[in-house]
């Protein structure tokens, strides 16, 4: 879009100018209140939306899958074409024709991408700069407790109401928020603290057969552990006290990797905790009562969308003024030079302890809720592929910072439902995206930056000024 | 279950601990080099190590092959050190560009960084096998004849002698190597000290491809003794005995030559006694909890020095 004549192309940087300064304008309430009518509006109308455009069903994802799907079907007939093409200049003659896939969704999608979601938050954003700015305004001026809370609740009514249009995004909206849990306790580790840990998925076993193993004994039928002690209408009662209680079992296994490995710094950790991850997985294939290599199941559906949320919540939350307290910055400096530090009268091993038990509990408490949202544990789930999977998100998404483990993990988890109909190329094509990151960000995309949730939420604007 | 201490001592057992050691050494050399060198883990040389059995693989199916069918008449040997020979220039060159494209640009980065690198190419090369191979199991073909002798009632092959016998005299070679070489002493001079030793023109470059190339060619031959001894070869052969090697890399103290031979020999004992002592399904728990109390008790493995601060994160 470059203009020949210099009048038009002013036109066009000013129109650009205008419209990138009206979006900086909108504060996060007029987007949470935009994305709330969008989710309302297809919640209305989406299904007539569906017919109208003749598609096959709603996109579930942003419609990512179905556009990744007719990626994937251009790229294996753009193949065959290529051969049918050669075969043409080999044998002189042309026997196929190029073809346009029968159920190409990828316009209809954008589309309907762009009228049920772009369109309504973009228009409600900008045409509510001034009463969403003054409703900002207001309510910054409230405690921040009460609305932070309003905010996250308003968060909460647009994932619900999102999430309800089908089982499928219920599902990796948990397991994204899940991950979100994953990555930011592995970043206090790896990113805070500078270790090297590998133990992770083995913590978020320990947390996982933890709080299965309360919830299946006090609530579930079960053939290994008999039947339910207590009635079934208190088990969300007690689901609290099971996640706490993998978070505690999952603590409990730092403890044992952080007090030899504490004592000397470098490479160590990596290797004890690698040694670690083998060990729970081994333990837990070798332990009949838990199932052994078979597995758990039969824990009750306890870990719904708002369980989930208000955990993922409550997580970011203690993260983040975990690492912004003094005992985040005294993390930081035994990172930067644990010589340093102690001379600052930091005590140096006990802040690395409480932080790497602090990383563990809530990869215990991540797994927990993973094992309830699957209501199934397998041992072989918390291997190699898993602790890849998580060092991924952290890496990815910025060390250090807890926006980044957020965007490491919604990015990762999002690019990796939408790679699925690539199937085996899936795990070439994160793993070459994280290589690239890694060569250019070394440290990830949004590395080393604070998470402050008022600045976040304060108004773009002063309610007073004009528009 | 009954505990046979006969059996503990049988010469049968020893001589496949040392042949399972004799895998584990070769790959924890290529972890031991590289670490020394570049102070970095080199994830992917797991898979390099898979890379390489499957080279071998290739290689030794054609030459057998083309045996068969007459076109070739070679004897067994030729074609075994004619396998050796490729597939440990192949691997090496996939080495090199490991090392190109995974490590050079992140020498000057946070060294997890570069780790993370490492894992997402051994993933590449992984997932590539499986892309390319499909995730059927692929059996080695016989290059050699198999023997067995029998000395006092215990039964040995040929291909297990030669299998410890061949790694043993490249675990010397590459001694000598870094002991008498001129490379070989540019090499303990860069793993003295890595941003000194640049300025009096050893190019770290060139010393770092070398010791790629090196650990890769060592790891292929363990491919394809791996591939003789166990003919079943899967694409994720790399993760389930790299990783162990790793461990033998580390137990043997980090960078050091000999400590990881000992070590990698060390985890074939324990791999190989556990179960005969314990079911075997608590092989992979005992042995770690073993190498994990060595660590405890020697933080800075067998043969390592004491961990220095020289931290480049």
């Amino acid at each position: 879009m470059t203009p020949d004549n210099p009048t038009s192309e002013k036109h066009y940087l000013r129109l650009r100018h205008n419209v990138q300064h009206r979006l900086s304008l909108v504060p996060i309430l007029g987007w949470l209140l935009g994305a709330l009518l969008a989710v309302i509006l297809e919640q209305l109308a989406g299904d007539y939306l569906v017919d109208a455009l003749d598609m096959d069903k709603m996109p579930s994802l942003l419609g990512i899958l179905a556009i990744a799907k007719d990626i994937k079907y251009f790229l294996w007939q753009g193949w065959d074409q290529l051969v049918i093409i050669g075969k043409m200049f080999a044998g002189g003659a042309f026997s196929g024709v190029v073809s346009v896939p029968d159920p190409f969704q990828t316009p209809r999608v954008l589309l309907y991408v762009f009228l049920v979601y772009f369109l309504p938050i973009a228009l409600f954003g900008t045409l509510t700069i001034r009463p969403a700015n003054w409703m900002a305004d207001k309510l910054s001026k409230l405690p921040s407790a009460v609305s932070v809370i309003g905010y996250l609740i308003l968060l909460y009514l647009v994932m619900h109401i999102w999430a309800d249009m089908s089982a499928y995004r219920g599902m990796a909206l948990r397991f994204t928020l899940i991950a979100v849990m994953l990555t930011l306790s592995l970043n206090v580790i790896n990113g805070y603290m500078g270790e090297f840990s590998c133990s992770h998925p083995g913590f978020m076993a320990l947390g996982a057969y933890g709080a299965s193993v309360v919830t299946v004994v006090l609530f579930a039928n079960d053939k290994l552990f008999g039947a339910a002690l207590l009635p079934k209408f208190l088990a969300p009662a007690f689901f609290p006290l099971a996640l706490v209680v993998g978070g505690a079992v999952a603590s409990f296994g730092a403890l044992l990797i952080a007090v030899p490995s504490f004592r000397t710094r470098g490479d160590y950790l990596a290797i004890i905790s690698l040694a670690f991850l083998f060990i729970v997985k081994s333990l837990i294939e070798n332990l009949e009562i838990v199932g052994g290599p078979r597995g758990l199941k039969g824990q009750p559906d306890l870990a719904s969308l708002p369980v989930v949320f208000t955990w993922a919540v409550l997580c970011i939350w203690t993260i983040n003024n975990f690492v912004r307290s003094t005992l985040g910055k005294a993390l930081n400096a035994v990172r930067d030079d644990e010589v340093a530090a102690n001379a600052m009268t930091v005590n140096t091993r006990r802040t690395k302890m409480t932080a790497f038990l602090f990383g563990a509990f809530w990869a215990g408490v991540a797994g927990g809720l993973f094992a309830h949202v699957l209501r199934y544990v397998n041992p072989a789930t918390f291997g190699l592929q898993k602790l890849a999977e998580v060092l991924a998100m952290v890496y990815f998404g910025g060390l250090n910072s807890v926006y980044g483990s957020i965007v490491g993990a919604v990015s990762i988890s999002l690019l990796s439902e939408a790679l699925r109909p690539f199937e085996l190329f899936k795990w070439v094509i994160i793993p070459l995206l994280l290589i690239l990151v890694m060569i250019y960000r070394p440290t990830g995309l949004i590395a080393f930056r604070e998470f402050d949730v008022r600045s976040v939420l304060k108004p773009k604007q002063n309610p007073e000024s004009e528009v | 279950m009954t505990l046979n201490l006969q059996n503990l001592l049988d010469f049968q057992n020893i001589i496949d601990a040392l042949q399972w050691g004799s895998f584990y050494a070769l790959i924890a050399l290529g972890y031991s080099m590289v670490y020394s060198i570049l102070m970095l883990f080199n994830f992917a040389h797991g898979d390099i190590f898979m890379v390489g059995a499957y080279i071998g693989f290739g290689i030794a199916s054609l030459l057998v092959g083309l045996t068969v069918a007459g076109s070739l008449a070679l004897p067994g040997w030729v074609i075994l050190i004619l396998t050796l020979l490729g597939a440990m220039c192949l691997t090496s060159i996939v080495g090199m560009a490991v090392e190109r494209i995974g490590y050079r640009p992140l020498r000057d980065a946070p060294r997890a960084s570069a780790a993370i690198t490492g894992l997402m190419i051994g993933i590449i090369l992984e997932q590539g096998n499986l892309i390319l191979l499909g995730a059927k199991r692929r059996s080695f073909p016989e290059i050699i004849e198999s023997q067995t002798f029998s000395i006092g009632g215990v039964d040995i092959t040929n291909i297990k002698i030669m299998i410890v016998g061949v790694s043993l005299a490249f675990m010397l070679a590459l001694h000598l190597f870094i002991k008498k070489n001129k490379w070989g002493m540019a090499m303990r001079a860069m793993a003295f000290d890595y941003l000194v030793v640049p300025l009096m023109g050893v190019s770290i470059n060139a010393i770092a491809r070398m010791t790629f190339a090196i650990g890769s060619a060592l790891a292929a031959v363990a491919g394809i003794f791996f591939g003789m001894a166990y003919p079943v070869l899967e694409p994720t052969m790399g993760i389930v005995y790299g990783w162990k090697a790793f461990v033998a890399a580390i137990l043997g103290g980090r960078g050091s030559i000999m400590g990881a031979c000992f070590a990698g020999f060390l985890i074939g004992f324990i791999e190989i006694f556990v179960p005969l002592v314990f079911p075997s399904t608590l092989r992979d728990l005992i042995a770690y909890s073993i190498i994990l109390l060595i660590l405890v008790y020697r933080p800075h493995g067998f043969f390592g020095e004491p961990y220095s601060a020289k931290l480049r994160l």
